[in-house]
């Protein structure tokens, strides 16, 4: 099979996916009790049950849920996501406001949390064994164990409270102008805490996964063959063990993808960083259900795309997989 | 005579230094760093209500009065104001020299569009109140005239309402998704500078501001910190300046107080009276019975809720009323000390006997999900209930979904607490009057399903009457009647205490404490 047909193939399952994301998730949100609605007329403090009825015809749920269904199928139809009960704003534009936060400190962490992973991976399987092997597998045990609101409140203590070396909360600092370069520093500066406990967590997993696929492949056939041969142990180790330890990462890291982004609304919840995981949570609790159907659908397409992009991986990684194959 | 007069001079000169110093010490300028939380949907107070958009919102907008610790009215955008002898016509002389945040003057036509056409549209708690209008007259362009159906003394307490500008809203037929509603054009002592959702929100000062010389300080920010430690670390390290109520838990408080440089007041609540509740549904068995109700009220023990779960801020209270109320009347009230055997003895006497595990009949509970604090109690009732025999079931929702079972009576024990307002025909009548149908609308009403004729006929009577002391009277009848009925339980009077770093001064001004206009803070270098 050919390259754009493969790619055809998939991009028509993932929209097929997403599509059934978007139903499960209308079902779901509508079979939670409160409506936008009640909690509408709620922040009103003395609101008459005509009130709240008003209320609902206004924001169409006083329909069923089919017909609500087929309306909201339709706008989507038109890539009309619509507008938000709370904000009365369109969708798409909170959303776009808040994915490049969340973007950042996903994309930093996962970066970290791969390289770092990795590296102290193939060191701890090189000294399989050894003290050092002990000690990195027990650190990794340790922030695989601790759950992230933990870590993080840990860390603004130390980094934050104690050490007084890092800001506590927030993306920057607000009420301070300053140069293109300063402000970069300083998003930079807020986003260590966040990145590096959510990307910690991670790392001990890619560690974890690293270390038991290079200790596998060191055993086999081919890399015996390779040393019996001659070849430098440079060589070896990127060209045969690496090359061929990736693929279970890869199809790991792929995996975990959809984990990090539900993992960043606690992120973003302990250190107040203004991305989509905590604009969620919100969307949830204001059962704002317009908003939180375009963050399900988005988040999956991330989710959907990184796998497409693994599945490519695979071939560059190991060339005995063929597209289609 | 000569020493006499030079005695004078002097000491008029030293008045008049000590004055100078005093004002020189108001230095202008500064940021204040402030937490709103959680982040509202928007700081137009013409729009919602919530706490958090009013706190934000009272710095940009302004109403006619505001209202001092003892609830005397205190001019804003009214410089005076009169209330005919018959109570019906209240009359606001407008101040001539108010601009909006745009350059446009403010004038009784800005008065007379909030009031008839953008409040009653968007605003549930607005139209109850406006119900009560017959006619708004504009005699000329800076005075404004309401005329009441009949009297409603608790008029006067309803003008800490936002007035909005009638000229952004020209043409406009849709005031909920009106455009205008997030220009944020007030005639406040601050502007709307920025809003990065889910980071700040920026208000700087208005140069323009009507009140020469004020506001002292030049920005004010609002952070959005979602989670309650991370809210308590950023105070303790001086990134923001104040806490409020709900920004952290009660349990924090005192340990954030005894830090250096932080003061703790309690003042500032003087105007929204809040109190806490345990709601009780009057319309399930066996709760309809008021002996029951009573049995409840004495196996709880109220003043453990107040020191242990809330740290001691709180008082006790035996019936629906504040002690900040003016028309509070402790001597009519039913006491219901804590007596677990009282309680038992009364629930023998119903008729109501313990099953072999000792269980007499099962309640749902359904805790205020607001926080760590009210689970805790939620958990203490538990407790405190099963040695009377009655066994609670606790049932976790989240905010809407708690919002649906109290509206339509679906539970039977619910956690809330209400502002109980300066005028009772504001803040309890709602609350107390038999509601027909089996939806309460929200769950500042009448969710406890509460009827007695003889209350709706006081408390109807006492909102229209017009003589200060004979609604005194009436209220006092009502408080003696629904304090014995106790259709819920008055857990406790609560007290929100405020943490703020002594540098910033003038902080509560009124009975409106925090949700004031902050034109008179100002910061101590």
């Amino acid at each position: 099979m050919d390259r754009l047909g493969f790619l055809t193939g998939r991009a028509a399952r993932a929209v097929l996916i997403l599509f059934g994301v978007i139903v499960l998730n209308f079902v779901l949100l509508r079979l939670a009790p409160g409506d936008a609605a009640s909690v509408l007329a709620g922040d009103q403090g003395a609101a008459d049950p005509a009130f709240v009825a008003e209320l609902r015809h206004d924001l169409g749920l006083d329909r069923s849920v089919p017909e609500q269904l087929w309306i909201y199928t339709k706008s989507l139809a038109r890539l009309d996501f619509g507008q938000s009960y709370r904000d009365q704003r369109p969708v798409l534009d909170i959303i776009a406001e808040r994915l490049p936060a969340t973007l950042l400190l996903t994309l930093t962490a996962f970066g970290f949390a791969l390289a770092a992973g990795i590296a102290l991976g193939s060191i701890a399987a090189r000294h399989a064994g050894s003290l050092l092997d002990t000690v990195l597998t027990g650190i990794s045990v340790m922030f695989f164990a601790m759950p992230l609101f933990w870590t993080g409140l840990m860390a603004i203590l130390l980094f934050s409270v104690w050490l007084n070396w890092l800001p506590s909360y927030g993306m920057q600092r607000v009420g301070e102008g300053g140069s293109d370069v300063s402000l970069v520093a300083d998003v930079a500066v807020h986003l260590i805490l966040p990145a590096l406990t959510l990307g910690l967590f991670y790392m001990a997993i890619y560690m974890r996964v690293t270390r038991a696929s290079v200790l596998d492949v060191l055993d086999r056939d081919f890399v015996r063959t390779a040393r019996a041969k001659g070849l430098k142990p440079g060589l070896i180790w990127r060209q045969h063990v690496l090359r061929n330890a990736l693929l279970p990462i890869i199809t790991f890291a792929s995996l975990q993808a959809g984990q990090l982004i539900g993992g960043s609304i606690l992120i973003e919840t302990v250190f107040a960083w203004p991305g989509v995981g905590r604009l969620a949570f919100d969307a949830l609790m204001q059962r704002d259900y317009n908003l939180l159907l375009a963050i399900f659908f988005i988040t999956s397409a991330i989710v959907v795309v990184i796998n497409l992009v693994a599945d490519f991986l695979y071939v560059a990684a190991d060339p005995r997989i063929e597209l289609g194959a | 005579m000569i020493s006499r007069l030079l005695r004078t001079i002097l000491l008029s000169l030293a008045v008049t230094l000590l004055t100078l110093t005093g004002l020189a010490a108001q230095e202008a300028g500064g940021t204040l760093n402030l937490i709103v939380q959680p982040e509202p949907p928007t700081v137009n107070v013409g729009v919602n209500r919530l706490g958090p958009t009013t706190y934000v919102g009272n710095k940009i907008y302004e109403s006619l009065l505001t209202y001092s610790a003892d609830l005397k009215p205190l001019p804003r955008l009214a410089q005076s104001w009169s209330i005919s002898d018959d109570g019906l016509v209240y009359t606001f002389n407008l101040r001539h020299d108010v601009k909006w945040h745009d350059g446009q003057p403010f004038t009784a036509k800005d008065v007379v569009f909030s009031f008839q056409k953008f409040l009653p549209a968007l605003q549930a708690r607005s139209r109850l109140n406006l119900a009560e209008v017959k006619d708004i007259a504009t005699p000329d362009d800076y005075t404004v005239a309401f005329t009441l159906k009949a009297p409603y003394p608790a008029f006067i307490y309803v003008h800490n309402t936002a007035v909005l500008p009638a000229h952004l809203y020209e043409g406009v037929t849709d005031f909920r998704t009106a455009e205008a509603n997030s220009k944020f054009i007030g005639t406040g002592p601050f502007k709307f500078a920025e809003w990065k959702k889910g980071s700040f929100i920026h208000l700087v000062r208005n140069p323009d501001y009507w009140d020469a010389g004020k506001p002292h300080l030049n920005d004010i920010f609002f952070h959005v910190i979602p989670d309650a430690n991370s809210r308590a670390v950023a105070f303790e390290t001086g990134q923001v300046d104040v806490l409020r109520a709900g920004d952290v838990e009660n349990f924090d408080i005192t340990r954030l107080a005894g830090l250096d440089g932080v003061q703790l007041t309690e003042a500032g609540w003087e105007f929204l009276q809040p109190v806490g509740y345990i709601h009780l549904n009057n319309r399930h068995k066996p709760l309809d019975d008021v002996r029951v109700r009573q049995a409840i009220a004495h196996a709880i023990d109220r003043q453990f809720i107040i020191d242990t779960i809330f740290g001691g801020f709180g008082h006790e209270t035996n019936g629906p009323l504040s002690r900040l109320s003016r028309f509070k009347d402790t001597s009519v009230e039913t006491k219901y000390e804590f007596d677990p055997a009282k309680a038992n003895a009364i629930l023998d006497e119903v008729g109501l006997k313990p099953d072999g595990n000792g269980v007499r009949f099962e309640l749902q509970f359904v805790p205020l999900p607001y926080g760590e604090l009210w689970q805790r109690e939620a958990e203490y009732i538990r407790e405190a209930l099963s040695p009377v025999g009655i066994k609670v079931n606790i049932v976790a929702t989240d905010v809407p979904g708690w919002f649906k079972r109290l509206t339509t009576f679906d539970y039977d024990l619910a956690e809330n607490f209400v502002y109980t307002t300066p005028d009772p025909a504001i803040g309890i009548s709602y609350a107390y009057t038999t509601l027909e149908g089996d939806n309460a609308g929200t769950t500042g009403g009448n969710v406890h399903g509460y009827s007695n004729p003889a209350v709706d006929k006081l408390l109807a009577d006492a909102a229209h009457e017009n003589d200060f002391d004979k609604r005194k009277t009436l209220y006092s009848q009502a408080q003696k009647i629904i304090s014995a009925d106790v259709p819920l339980i008055w857990t406790h009077d609560i007290v929100f205490p405020t943490l703020y770093r002594a540098k910033v001064r003038n902080l509560i001004t009124t009975g409106l404490g925090t949700d004031e206009n902050f034109a008179d803070v100002w910061l101590a270098k």
